[in-house]
């Protein structure tokens, strides 16, 4: 759809802890708590998002359509009550491939100047 | 934990509610597997520092969200949305206009270092409360006072400057030494006078206003050191002032030091100083004026005859405001909160009616979980929004009027006549925007909030009529018709002074008289022979001239130079001690009366053969007879002014020398001729009438030629019809009466459109129960009765306040109404009148609609 593109494209480029929480977010349905874990253990500890960093992040991804809340929960011996789970939606995954080309593109530019490793 | 709760009030109520037990879980589940004291307090730390740096951005978040949603909606529906930034500019713009008119003459600090200290002496004798001091009494005044740090003094100064281009004319002040320095002046360029400058016989140095440096020298720094003439005597340029300098009022463009001689001491009864003083700190207004008492009785002991009966008057150099300059400012900056009034009600009640017809999708909002706060928060947004792009139009509606309304400024000031739109200004206009922005915002944001059972989504209810919510908006527009009549009223008075004025007869006849001014410079025709010489040779010329019907020369036009009075004492009279016994003295050539236009009542004009050498004579206005000698015949009667004993040998109609709203002095007018050689030299005429039979402007070039074939070094100045001059009299006046009409003319446009939006409002409320009404037997009459019914109460209740409100104003007006009473039948007829328009005006198409509903359409939509 190049109306979904030309969408994905306009939230480009993402802030990092957005970008950080769709990775956490696509293999798995995660709850906040599990976002900064997964987020923490992805960048080897370099990123510790904070409480109010994640859910400030997380109420814009709801309203452009990034991510969902979901109702149904793993077993419930597994889950905290508590606890709400997002999922990423079809246009997230979209929006965090389009940045990840993006930042490709980007690397592939400083590699041709011998800024960056890798094949010039 | 319960602290961090707190904290997270920091956040959106909104945001807290989503996530706030989130983000506590989190905190609780990090501290658990911190391990040590030192690790929870990092954890600690960096909680309370997240909260602080997320919260404000949180905000951040909801205030872009809100203002896209506004700019959105706004947008859907651009005839409010453009009604209600004009709204909204009008009542900005009028207040900021008038704000920056009244701060810069009534409450902005005069531009001078502690200008507050600074005041001004006047010689007050009995009937006057400022007239200038002589020379003596200064040199006393400033020796003998207390209260004083320092005290200087100027005279006004009118020149012929002559050297680089063509001569002109200029005004400006001659100042002793201390004056500058007194009031904190520092050159643009040079330096400015000293003590030495300031002696007899001390060559003659000049500070130029940087307006004349600017275009006459064109701005060059080399003028330092340049020699001019200034009524033939040379002089020396020593420096340049500030642009903002303007000193003693806007029109003076030049300075140079006064230098008293000895011989100007002599007389005590030469009044010609104006006296400046620099409180000593901590001296109060009150003690100086005790503090001169004690100085004026002294001099009155030591000099009887000369002092008797001379007080002094001190007053704030920032008052030299007149009490009707600044009463009219305070009626216009009345006027203009008026406006404002009008506006913000306007506003409130087009957002309340709005927030009513979007009571429904409010409560779909509501219902799918938006919080009160949030949508308060969206409402006041949208307000706020509405009211800065209004404050923004205001503004540069308020930068448009300022020049307009600038002849209110009064030059007695020293200040620009045009004020800047400042800082001050500017915050002024934010504090307009915000309290319209929040006045209409708040109300209706928060009725939108409180909707405790959802009653918006339910089937068949109407767009929501409570009781309590038409009341509010019919209060708002009986505010606004209370308003508009009151402006009505008002404005109506003023017009009605303006237009009594403006029929005054001034004693003389304007029409096809051109003056002009043409200033002799005093070394050159200090002998009157020499000067009678000047007079016939252009007054021949000018005469010659084809459309010219007579010329003359005389001292003072009346109006444009009010004073120049002289004590009168009538032979074998003793004159009653309370009466003030002055009169209007004017040197005149033959031919003057004529070409004024003021009859001769009796006897004859003054004549060629009056001539110094001749029996001195005089002729005198209607109402020196009838002071002097009521009910006999003047005709040969001797009477004394300016040192000498003349006959009168003619009576002329009075003239209202002070202006349209003063009473004058009786008049006396004296040949040309007989003034002293070397004396009375401010009193040789040099204003020059011409009255033609076309239009006199065109006359001008040749009227220039001909005074430069008597004197080519002679500059031609204040070329004026004579009608500018009477009708500078009401400028300010008409002037403020465009305004206030202009305001009146808002309000009633701005009530009218309330009346329209209530009765709109209301009848699209009742269609069903017009539509039943109308199904069971009513006729259009009855109809239109209900929807007009409603419209005239709500205007007979503005009205009625209004009329009560409006004779309190008049009151306060009275100084300004020129006689017309405040209670005056016609204005509040015409005012109750007009009201009664824009009730009819606002009421017609709502009660259209209204009778043109289609019963069986209205009652099937519920």
């Amino acid at each position: 759809m190049a109306d979904r593109g030309a969408e994905a494209d306009a939230l480009l480029p993402l802030p990092a802890a957005t970008f950080h929480i769709l990775l956490a977010l696509a293999e798995d349905d995660r709850h906040g708590y599990g976002i900064i874990q997964d987020v923490a253990a992805r960048t080897g500890g370099a990123l510790k998002l904070s409480a109010g960093t994640l859910y400030r992040s997380i109420q814009r991804m709801l309203e452009q359509g990034l991510i969902v809340e979901v109702r149904e929960r793993p077993a419930p011996e597994l889950d905290d009550e508590r606890r709400r789970y997002y999922r990423i939606t079809l246009f997230g995954t979209a929006v965090a491939r389009a940045e990840a080309r993006r930042l490709a593109q980007l690397v592939k530019l400083a590699r041709a100047c011998g800024l960056a490793p890798g094949k010039a | 934990m319960r602290a961090y709760r707190a904290l997270l009030h920091l956040f959106p109520s909104s945001f807290r509610a989503e996530y706030g037990e989130d983000m506590c879980a989190i905190l609780a589940q990090r501290r658990r597997e911190a391990s040590g004291p030192l690790a929870v307090l990092a954890v600690w730390i960096g909680a309370v520092l997240d909260v602080f740096a997320n919260a404000l951005r949180a905000h951040g978040d909801v205030l872009r969200q809100d203002l896209r949603f506004a700019a959105r909606t706004l947008g859907r529906s651009p005839g409010f949305t453009a009604t209600a930034i004009l709204v909204s500019a009008l009542g900005v713009g009028a207040t900021t206009a008038t704000f920056s008119i009244t701060d810069h003459v009534l409450v902005r600090p005069l531009p001078f270092p502690e200008s507050d200290r600074l005041v001004k002496l006047w010689e007050a004798p009995p009937g006057y409360g400022r007239n200038e001091l002589s020379p003596a009494n200064y040199r006393d005044w400033k020796a003998m006072s207390m209260a004083f740090e320092d005290m200087a003094a100027f005279h006004t100064l009118s020149a012929n400057l002559v050297g680089e281009g063509d001569p002109e004319r200029l005004d400006g002040a001659a100042v002793g030494a201390d004056l500058l320095p007194m009031l904190g002046a520092r050159p643009a360029l040079g330096r400015i006078f000293t003590a030495a400058d300031d002696q007899a016989g001390a060559p003659g140095t000049l500070l130029l206003g940087h307006g004349l440096w600017n275009r006459r020298f064109g701005g060059d720094p080399a003028v330092l050191g340049r020699k001019v003439l200034l009524d033939d005597a040379p002089y020396t340029v020593i420096g340049v002032m500030p642009r903002d300098f303007h000193f003693p009022s806007r029109d003076a463009e030049l300075w140079t030091t006064m230098r008293l001689e000895s011989q100007d001491y002599e007389d005590r009864g030469d009044c010609y100083l104006h006296a400046v003083g620099r409180l000593k700190r901590g001296v109060t207004l009150d003690e100086a004026r005790a503090d001169m008492r004690l100085v004026t009785a002294r001099l009155e002991r030591q000099y009887p005859k000369e002092n008797a009966r001379i007080g002094a008057s001190v007053f704030r150099l920032r008052d030299e405001v007149s009490r009707q300059a600044r009463l009219l400012l305070a009626a216009l900056f009345g006027a203009a909160l008026c406006v404002l009034l009008i506006a913000c009600t306007n506003l409130a009640s087009l957002l309340l009616a709005r927030a009513l017809f979007r009571r429904r999708e409010l409560a779909v909002r509501s219902a799918l979980g938006a919080g009160r706060e949030r949508l308060v928060r969206q409402q006041l947004t949208e307000s706020l929004l509405l009211a800065l792009a209004g404050g923004l139009l205001g503004v540069a509606l308020a930068a448009a009027a300022v020049p307009l309304v600038a002849r209110l400024v009064p030059n007695s000031l020293p200040i620009a006549e045009t004020p800047a739109l400042d800082v001050r200004v500017l915050l002024f206009a934010a504090l307009a925007t915000a309290l319209t922005g929040v006045g209409f915002g708040v109300v209706p944001a928060l009725r939108a909030g409180r909707d405790p059972d959802a009653s918006g989504l339910r089937e068949g209810t109407r767009g929501g009529v409570g009781g309590r919510r038409e009341k509010l908006r019919s209060a708002l527009v009986v505010a606004e018709v209370t308003v508009s009549v009151v402006l009505l009223v008002s404005s109506g008075l003023l017009i009605r002074a303006l237009w009594r004025l403006q029929h005054v007869d001034p004693g003389f006849r304007t029409d096809g008289v051109l003056t002009l001014r043409t200033a002799l410079p005093w070394s050159k025709y200090e002998k009157t022979d020499r000067r009678a010489q000047f007079y016939e040779q252009v007054l021949g010329e000018v005469r010659q001239l084809p459309g010219v019907a007579s010329a003359a020369y005389i001292s003072f036009l009346p109006m444009a130079t009010r004073g120049m009075i002289q004590p009168v004492q009538v032979p074998g009279r003793s004159p009653d001690p309370s009466e003030i016994s002055n009169a209007s003295l004017r040197f005149v050539t033959p031919g003057f009366f004529a070409t004024m236009g003021i009859p001769i009542r009796q006897g004859r004009d003054v004549s060629q053969s009056d001539t110094a050498d001749a029996r001195p004579v005089g002729v005198v206005s209607e109402s020196f007879v009838r002071r002097y000698w009521p009910g006999l015949d003047p005709i040969g009667r001797q009477f004394q002014i300016a040192s000498q004993l003349r006959t009168v040998v003619g009576v002329v109609g009075d003239v209202r020398v002070r202006g349209l709203e003063s009473t004058s002095e009786p008049q006396v007018y004296l040949s040309s001729r007989q003034i002293p050689d070397r004396a009375l030299m401010p009193y040789a005429p040099k204003d020059l009438v011409v009255r033609a039979s076309g239009e006199p402007a065109q006359l001008l070039p040749a009227i220039r030629r001909a005074v430069a074939k008597a004197d080519p070094q002679q500059p031609v100045s204040n070329v004026r019809p004579l009608a500018d001059i009477v009708d500078a009299e009401t400028a300010p006046r008409s002037v403020q009466v465009r305004v206030l009409g202009a305001f009146a003319a808002i309000a009633v446009m701005l009530a009218g459109i309330g009346i329209h939006g209530l009765l709109a409002f209301a009848v699209s409320n009742r269609a069903q129960e017009i539509g039943v009404r109308v199904a069971l037997g009513a006729r259009p009459a009855d109809v239109l009765k209900l929807v007009l019914d409603e419209g005239v109460r709500v205007a007979a209740a503005g009205t009625v306040a209004g009329v009560a409100l409006a004779y309190a104003a008049g009151r306060a007006l009275e100084a300004l109404l020129a006689g017309v009473s405040p209670r005056d039948g016609a204005t509040f007829l015409a005012a109750v009148a007009l009201a009664l328009v824009m009730t009819v005006a606002g009421s017609v198409l709502p009660a259209l609609r209204a009778v043109r509903l289609d019963p069986l359409s209205s009652i099937r939509a519920e």
